[in-house]
């Protein structure tokens, strides 16, 4: 298989600009002739199912959620980064565009990463327009910050609560399509298989998560944007229903999977606390702008914070990163404090902790003027910790955040699958082996926004598509393997909880696939899944029936596939022989402990075609080139 | 301290909106006091899933209380006893070892029961849909500077748009009203200049939609404001009120 990332050629700064003019056009008398299905309703996929039913398209936008509201963008909270240079600091659609391809460890294609760092400055007027409440200075103008991993203040906030407010600003614009009867809404629908006819991405099967009915959905293209696979590690920052099902039911389809071993492991959260524990809480990495991160310097100090002198603590990465210090991107802070608690300086009960310290700015700065900045997320920690954070330092340890991997896109955001477009953070296409603070809601919003509405009347004006409906037997053949599934799932009746193999699951890929990662370990992993796989289909107990409100057989089909994806992400751990922002293999670093690329042998996204459950993908690769950006070792010292 | 509790739980099962529903007796044992009240439910439905039992259904997702999804009346009240705190970050620490805690569905008309502790709050996306939005097009937008916001309206207008459309208004409302839930969209853009144009229109098809739901009206018991997790004020209600006057009586749209 050639893998064409269709990305144009010549100057970076004109590419999108004429692949828009090559485009085709729908005409708009027959924009209404054409049906799109949309899957999830985040940042990406409401942005895009309202501007494509702005545009005339009919839209059907599904979600498993009671509300399309709630969509997991709406718990980012940092901010939204946009080449504006309201500050005059020296930003611009350049400098955003070789920020985010080096932060991305030099694993990302140019061409889009350009045009993502184009499209920032109409994602801000856009939601500006739509009266998202962002920060603002006296004058009335917009209100920057600094961000992990950049110099320059380009962040757009609104408060502690960026994302809620994004999204609640595209989930406006989807329920005002949804009153002109452009866009049908249909919310607590799971998606479980995709429908292809003659090839093309042609419907969906989704199961009514009231009355457990299957539906079957026909359509002239699909766009999924269902998110990250985060909760394959059970515990991550990632909300309870946040899933692999979608993307996975595709790459079972055909459609290949890029770069799964590239997860982000975000590092201000707050520490493992039981076993019990579901969840892994974020505390925004603006935090990193005024704390400070520290640790006592010798090992096994169990002195409270407030008795070790400063004489005895050792700001690490103000130490090890004199230019950055403490806004370091992630994946550095991340293994910086995983080598601190590792020496056994680790702080609190489980000494998987260091500290987050905002004595010093509270001292420089006031209590009021912090409490204005992060007031909610002090908050926050307050009420899972019990601990006063203007007191007492926070304590924080990093947790499995965001996926950079994902389905794998062309310039156009399509699928090698023709008519399955993915958008967001379900593609591959824009962090390559790191994403930068504040760039996942502009990623969500850009494909949304502003190119899905172009590259969709591209692919649709040249398709040449016959009318498909759902009495397809296409239809008929998928919407029987998932009824077979789900029964299966409810008939094996064994003595595990679905909840139970997921922990170990999760445990498993944390241990040997989280954010240290060596052969022995991902060769272990991948022994350990299809065993538990196994386990799984023979001894799992999903209580209830089909036919109803069901949570738990929800639960077992996204743990199902969790146990599939799983042992893909392993796999390409394992095979690239080299370490690159956040996958870091111990054999691949420098002397003081960065990731080691190999850029003449591992310069490509591995995007790899499934055959079948437990056999061998077979790898493809898209050869990574850079003309604008010059390949170093990043270094943030 | 962490330490472990023993505790009764009185949960509302219902099997659908058809069916009738009533309280079962469940026993909650050795908690943490550092569990969340979500995590103590799912240890409790780990318990009654290996006894062959269904687990007791209850809607949450983000679990850093954001989205809005969970809730339920704890003891008679919204989200349990704690001020300013979704369900989700409600922690066991604030309850003691044996106590009997009541746990049931939010109760409105507009709201029916899905399954247990589930209610379907569509009523909501109905009034947004009616009017809760500037009528902005993708594409054309201005450059973002060149609407100009004075800082105390941005920070006013954050302050309501900070709702999460959880239904505890609804639900502690002895009228069952979604004013405050309302009132916060209509506020939000009230107060920016985005919003102006269409303030009139809004206000008048919001609050119609409202009542063609199902929901009550406001009588000021404030009860809404006390129990709202996001801690949005009665104030939003009042701005409201004055701007639907207005349309009302002097708008083109009345």
């Amino acid at each position: 298989m050639q893998l064409d990332s269709k990305a144009p050629g010549g100057p970076i700064e004109t590419k999108w600009d004429r692949h828009r003019q090559d485009l085709k056009l729908v005409n708009p008398a027959n924009k209404r002739k054409f049906d799109i299905i949309v899957v999830g309703s985040g940042l990406a996929g409401a942005s895009a199912a309202a501007s494509l039913a702005e545009l005339g398209y009919n839209v059907k936008c599904f979600c498993i959620q009671d509300s399309p509201r709630r969509a997991h963008s709406i718990a980012a909270q940092g901010g939204i980064n946009a080449a504006k240079n309201y500050p005059n600091d020296g930003d611009s659609v350049f400098r955003l565009f070789y920020d985010t391809v080096k932060g991305g460890d030099f694993r990302a294609r140019e061409a889009n990463v350009y045009r993502l760092a184009m499209c920032s400055n109409s994602i801000i007027d856009q939601c500006a327009a739509q009266g998202v409440p962002f920060a603002r200075e006296y004058g009335g103008g917009l209100a920057n910050r600094s961000f992990g991993g950049a110099q320059v203040s380009r962040t757009f906030y609104a408060r502690g609560q960026t994302g809620q407010q994004l999204l609640l600003g595209a989930y406006s614009a989807l329920m005002r399509q949804v009153s002109v009867g452009k866009v049908e809404m249909l919310p607590r629908r799971e998606m479980l298989d995709l429908v292809l006819v003659n090839g093309k991405s042609r419907g969906i099967i989704v199961r009514n998560l009231i009355t457990g009915e299957m539906e079957r959905h026909a359509a002239h293209a699909v766009v999924l944007c269902t998110g990250g696979y985060g909760n394959a590690y059970y515990l991550s920052t990632n909300a309870m229903a946040c899933n692999v099902t979608a993307a996975w039911r595709c790459h079972k389809r055909g459609a290949l999977f890029a770069n799964p071993c590239f997860t982000q492991i975000h590092p201000t959260c707050i520490p493992v606390h039981g076993t019990y524990q579901s969840k892994l809480t974020l505390m925004s990495e603006s935090l990193r702008n005024d704390g400070r991160v520290w640790v006592p310097k010798k090992a096994d100090d169990r002195r409270k914070p407030d008795q070790i002198p400063e004489s005895e603590r050792d700001y690490y990465l103000e130490r090890k990163y004199p230019s950055f210090g403490n806004l370091v991107p992630r994946d550095v802070a991340s293994r910086n404090a995983k080598a601190m608690c590792d020496e056994g300086k680790g702080v609190g009960s489980t000494q998987l902790a260091v500290y987050l310290d905002f004595a010093e700015a509270i001292k420089r700065d006031g209590e009021d003027v912090i409490r204005k900045k992060y007031g909610n997320l002090f908050a926050m920690y307050e009420k899972i910790t019990a601990e006063n954070p203007y007191k007492t330092p926070m304590m924080i340890y990093p947790a499995i955040h965001y996926a950079m991997g994902g389905l794998w896109v062309d310039y156009n955001l399509m699928s090698n699958l023709e008519g399955l477009f993915v958008l967001g953070e379900a593609n591959f296409s824009d962090h390559g082996a790191n994403r930068l603070g504040a760039s996942a809601l502009m990623q969500g919003l850009a494909d949304g926004y502003f190119v899905i509405p172009y590259t969709m009347g591209g692919y649709l004006g040249g398709a040449g598509l016959d009318s498909v409906d759902t009495n397809h037997p296409a239809f008929a053949e998928v919407e029987n393997e998932c009824k077979e599934r789900v029964n299966k799932l409810l008939s094996i009746k064994g003595s595990r909880t679905v909840d139970d193999i997921h922990r170990e699951l999760g445990l498993c890929m944390w241990d040997n696939c989280g954010m240290a990662r060596n052969d022995a370990g991902l060769t272990k992993a991948l022994n350990t899944i299809p065993k538990l796989r196994d386990e799984f289909w023979q001894n799992i107990t999903v209580p209830g029936d089909q036919g109803d409100f069901n949570q738990s057989l929800e639960k077992a089909g996204r743990v199902a596939d969790f146990l599939e994806f799983s042992e893909l992400l392993a796999k390409d751990a394992l095979d690239r022989r080299e370490s690159c922002g956040g996958h870091f293999n111990e054999a691949f670093q420098t002397e003081e402990n960065e990731a080691l690329r190999d850029d003449e042998n591992c310069c490509y996204a591995a995007a790899w075609e499934f055959t079948g459950v437990g056999k061998e993908p077979v790898l493809h690769k898209e050869p990574l080139t850079f003309e604008n950006v010059h390949l170093t070792q990043r270094s943030y010292k | 301290m962490t330490k472990k509790i023993n505790l009764t739980l009185k949960v509302w099962r219902q099997k659908g909106a058809a069916h009738k529903g009533a309280l079962e007796t469940y026993s909650a044992q050795q908690i943490s006091t550092d569990m969340s009240f979500l995590e103590m439910l799912d240890l409790v439905n780990e318990d009654l899933t290996l006894s062959g039992k269904e687990p007791i259904a209850f809607d949450h997702d983000c679990r850093e209380g954001i989205c809005g999804m969970c809730g339920a009346m704890v003891n008679g009240r919204a989200h349990g006893p704690e001020k300013g705190t979704t369900l989700c970050q409600l922690h066991m620490r604030h309850f003691s070892d044996g106590d009997t805690i009541m746990i049931e569905p939010w109760r409105a008309m507009a709201f029916k029961v899905v399954k247990d502790l589930v209610v379907d709050r569509s009523a909501f996306d109905k009034i947004i849909a009616a009017g809760g939005y500037v009528s902005v097009n993708t594409g054309g937008a201005p450059d973002a500077n060149n609407i100009p916001v004075y800082a105390e309206d941005a920070e006013l207008a954050m302050d309501a748009a900070q709702c999460i459309g959880c239904g505890a208004c609804v639900a502690s409302c002895p009228n069952a009203s979604a004013m405050l839930f309302t009132s916060a969209k209509v506020s939000q853009l009230a107060l920016l200049p985005q919003g102006k144009v269409e303030a009139d229109k809004r206000v008048l098809s919001m609050l119609r939609c409202m009542d063609e739901l199902g929901f009550g009206n406001c009588s000021n018991e404030r009860e809404c404001e006390a129990e709202c997790p996001k801690e949005i004020n009665i104030t939003n209600i009042a701005r409201m009120n004055r701007g639907f006057l207005k349309a009302a009586l002097f708008s083109r749209h009345k």
